[in-house]
């Protein structure tokens, strides 16, 4: 019992010892306890504000999300048209990639099947359409009645079926849209049917070309083969010369493209490098004894740098005309700058034992820093070019999209028509996995280069 | 005498193809040195030719598709800047502040882009990497799975999101600051994560052994270590952000950059520079103001 009690009295005593020793550990000072609530309350404030400053609700209430459905769609589907015209009813239902006059299918898909008497269009999980003496005759699975519509003579009416959310039946036109995938068009002239598939159309070959729809397998023992479909070349460069000129998805300009922006990064880059060197040892501190001159370099790096990339390719694209050598420029002049700062920073950081030790040899100063400084910032001067060279991937493709070529336009191009998504979509796509090769490819050279040395 | 003699001419003898023996010697390894000298010269010499056809012929392909020649380019090269100083000179003193004060606002929603996207993508970003980081999550697959997700943000070029957003939301700096969040948040878990795997282990482990979860031991253990080091990446970013919104601006995301975009267009002079004046003056300030506030946190200029 008293040993108990005599125990609990130590605790008590040294629990009492310990608060006096550490007291700032037990019991933190009102101003670093409020600190945390502080800062969280203000970054929290400071977030509202810009979300009224901004104005988010309005924007989200403004945005286009059936624009961006039909954008996406249009991304990674492609559109077939089965169009019927009552002027030329002799033709019957023409089915077309995307109602393109140039892409009309010789034999029609096995969704459309065509009779004398009557037309029926399968629409998958939509219905099926049919259409014979002038009246169209729409299944839905959702509705018992089916809907029909009488056209050819006129206006088309609307003769029976269900008050459908998806049908828009105005005075001059039918719209029916029973889901994303369909939808139905019945004018005073035509009767129209779009339908989505999923993939992109044409992507290897044109529609009208001759490999066109041909499978690897066919395409492999064509390329070996010695029949030639083109007589003046062989089979293989035929092929490469169909699939670079393909008309719609220009394969040859995307990837001479994709070679500019990639041209604009590496050689702006490398002759920043270059350049940045040899003044990076005027500012530095430990090598540069005259202050006018390391204070004058060091001010033009801020200058080169703070003038942004995006005014110097404004200025650059002003004298050079659009295209990747203003890229290059643009490039070059910010990241000069850039590197200068940083190669200074690590030459006067470095080690003077090793330069002093040569000097001790009776070098010259100019071996001195040779072979004193030199080697110590060389693994971090090349480290630093190739992180750089994968940012400046991304920001070629930047600047590229202002004016100076490559990639970043075609990009821009594509989307400024909005009718061309997948094109969009595949250059993104591009960008994407050259930015990541890039990014890949930099951190194994920087692993191997610098890691690999020691 | 006469054997001491021959004795001693014996010696002079032995020392004599020992010295020729280390002669050879000698002259072996300073040939092997060469040897390697030489190789060295030629690896560097042949990589320094590499560059120089890369750069020269990249100047040359690139000039072929430029629609502008490079000669007279450069020959025109002050003929801008020039034109925007005499529009500047025209406008006179009262003119260029009066304009400052008009277009101040739009800098204002810049840096607000910009200072939203770093916020945010420091909280998410962190986030991200904790569960990025191979000493801190067990699960192979889970880290992979994020680095691979941290990848794929980090390669989304800001313009691309920027363009897409533009054109579902209208010209909005939301559409900007999504673009810019999106971007940096990969950016971000990356270089956090590469910190939090340079990290002491024992504190968490310490929280571990008296019953702390991953969060606790995350947040007691292993944030009081890193953060004046995301802090410090993260106010990196702030400027490179600052940069990445005025440039935004220029496709129609808003801000600085939508107002530089439209004179420019137009060809005033006088606005052109006062916003050029304007972004470099903010990016330059923004910039050593990092610098410093970096030092304070970790003692020294970071490394980018």
């Amino acid at each position: 019992m008293t040993d108990i009690g005599a125990l609990q009295g130590t605790l008590h005593h040294e629990a009492k010892r310990l608060e006096e020793q550490y007291s700032g550990v037990l019991g933190l000072d009102l101003k670093k306890r409020l600190l945390g609530p502080v800062l969280s309350l203000l970054v929290v404030a400071y977030l509202t504000l810009c979300f009224f400053a901004f104005d988010v609700p309005g924007v989200m209430e403004k945005a286009r999300g059936d624009m961006a459905q039909l954008y996406a769609l249009d991304a990674y589907a492609h559109k077939v048209h089965a169009k019927y015209q009552f002027r030329k009813a002799e033709q019957g239902f023409v089915v077309s990639l995307e109602g393109n006059r140039r892409a009309i299918y010789k034999e029609p898909p096995e969704w459309v099947e065509q009779s004398a008497e009557q037309t029926s269009i399968f629409l998958g999980d939509d219905g099926a359409l049919h259409f014979a003496d002038d009246v169209v005759t729409y299944t839905h699975p959702d509705f018992d009645e089916a809907f029909t519509f009488r056209v050819g003579d006129g206006v088309p009416q609307f003769v029976s079926g269900a008050d459908a959310p998806w049908l828009k039946v105005s005075k001059t036109q039918v719209n029916a849209r029973p889901s994303l995938y369909t939808r139905i068009w019945l004018t005073k002239n035509k009767v129209e049917v779009h339908r989505y598939f999923v993939g992109w159309e044409n992507f290897w070959f044109d529609f009208d070309s001759t490999l066109n729809g041909l499978s690897a397998a066919e395409l492999m023992s064509l390329a070996f083969s010695s029949e030639r479909l083109d007589p003046d070349v062989s089979n293989l460069r035929f092929m490469f010369s169909e699939f670079r000129t393909n008309s719609e998805w220009h394969h040859g300009e995307v990837y001479f493209a994709l070679l500019q922006t990639l041209i604009m990064a590496m050689v702006g880059t490398l002759i920043a490098g270059i350049l940045a060197l040899p003044l990076a040892f005027v500012a530095a501190a430990n090598v540069n004894p005259v202050k006018l001159a390391r204070t004058g370099v060091r001010r033009f790096f801020d200058f080169l740098r703070g003038v942004d990339m995006l005014i110097w390719s404004l200025i650059f694209i002003r004298a050079f005309g659009l295209g990747p050598l203003s890229g290059i420029f643009a490039i070059f002049f910010t990241d000069t700058g850039t590197f200068g700062k940083l190669f200074s920073e690590a030459i006067e950081n470095a080690d003077k034992k090793q330069a002093e030790g040569v000097q001790a040899t009776g070098a010259s100063p100019v071996q001195k820093y040779r072979f004193g400084l030199f080697p110590q910032i060389l693994p971090l001067f090349i480290s630093q070019m190739l992180y750089y060279l994968e940012s400046n991937t991304r920001s070629a493709t930047v600047i590229g999209a202002l004016g100076a070529g490559g990639i970043g336009l075609k990009l821009i191009e594509t989307m400024r028509t909005r009718q061309d998504w997948e094109n969009t979509l595949y250059l993104i796509f591009l960008i994407i996995v050259v930015v990541m090769m890039m990014d890949q490819l930099s951190g194994w050279l920087r692993r191997k280069l610098i890691e690999g040395r020691n | 005498m006469k054997a001491l003699t021959l004795s001693l001419l014996e010696d002079v003898d032995v020392a004599a193809h020992l010295a020729l023996a280390e002669a050879s010697r000698l002259a072996e390894i300073s040939q092997a040195y060469e040897r390697v000298a030489r190789r060295r010269t030629l690896y560097t010499l042949s990589l320094l030719g590499l560059c120089v056809l890369c750069i020269f012929g990249g100047l040359f392909v690139a000039g072929q598709a430029n629609s502008g020649g490079f000669w007279a380019g450069l020959y025109k090269f002050f003929d801008y800047p020039a034109e925007l100083f005499i529009g500047a000179y025209e406008e006179g003193v009262p003119g260029l502040f009066a304009l400052v004060l008009q277009y101040f606002p739009y800098l204002v929603e810049t840096i607000n882009i910009a200072l939203v996207s770093t916020l945010l993508a420091f909280f998410l970003g962190g986030a991200l990497s904790f569960v990025a980081s191979r000493n801190l999550v067990s699960n192979r697959l889970v880290v992979a799975v994020m680095r691979r997700v941290m990848d794929i943000f980090r390669a989304f070029p800001e313009i691309v999101i920027a363009l897409l957003l533009v054109l579902i939301f209208g010209p909005s700096p939301v559409a900007a600051a999504i673009a810019v969040t999106t971007h940096t948040i990969g950016a971000l878990a990356k270089q956090f994560s590469e910190v939090n795997e340079n990290c002491d282990l024992k504190a968490a482990e310490g929280i571990r052994s008296v019953g702390g979860n991953w969060m606790e031991q995350i947040r007691f253990g292993i944030l009081p270590q890193v953060l004046p080091n995301f802090l410090s990446y993260t106010l990196l970013r702030l400027e490179v952000n600052v940069r990445a919104s005025a440039i935004l601006g220029f496709v129609g995301a808003g801000g600085l950059g939508a107002e530089l975009k439209m004179v420019v267009d137009w060809n005033y002079g006088a606005d052109i520079l006062v916003i050029i004046f304007m972004l470099v003056l903010s990016i330059t300030s923004i910039d050593y103001l990092s610098g410093w506030i970096r030092q304070k946190l970790i003692g020294q200029t970071g490394q980018v």
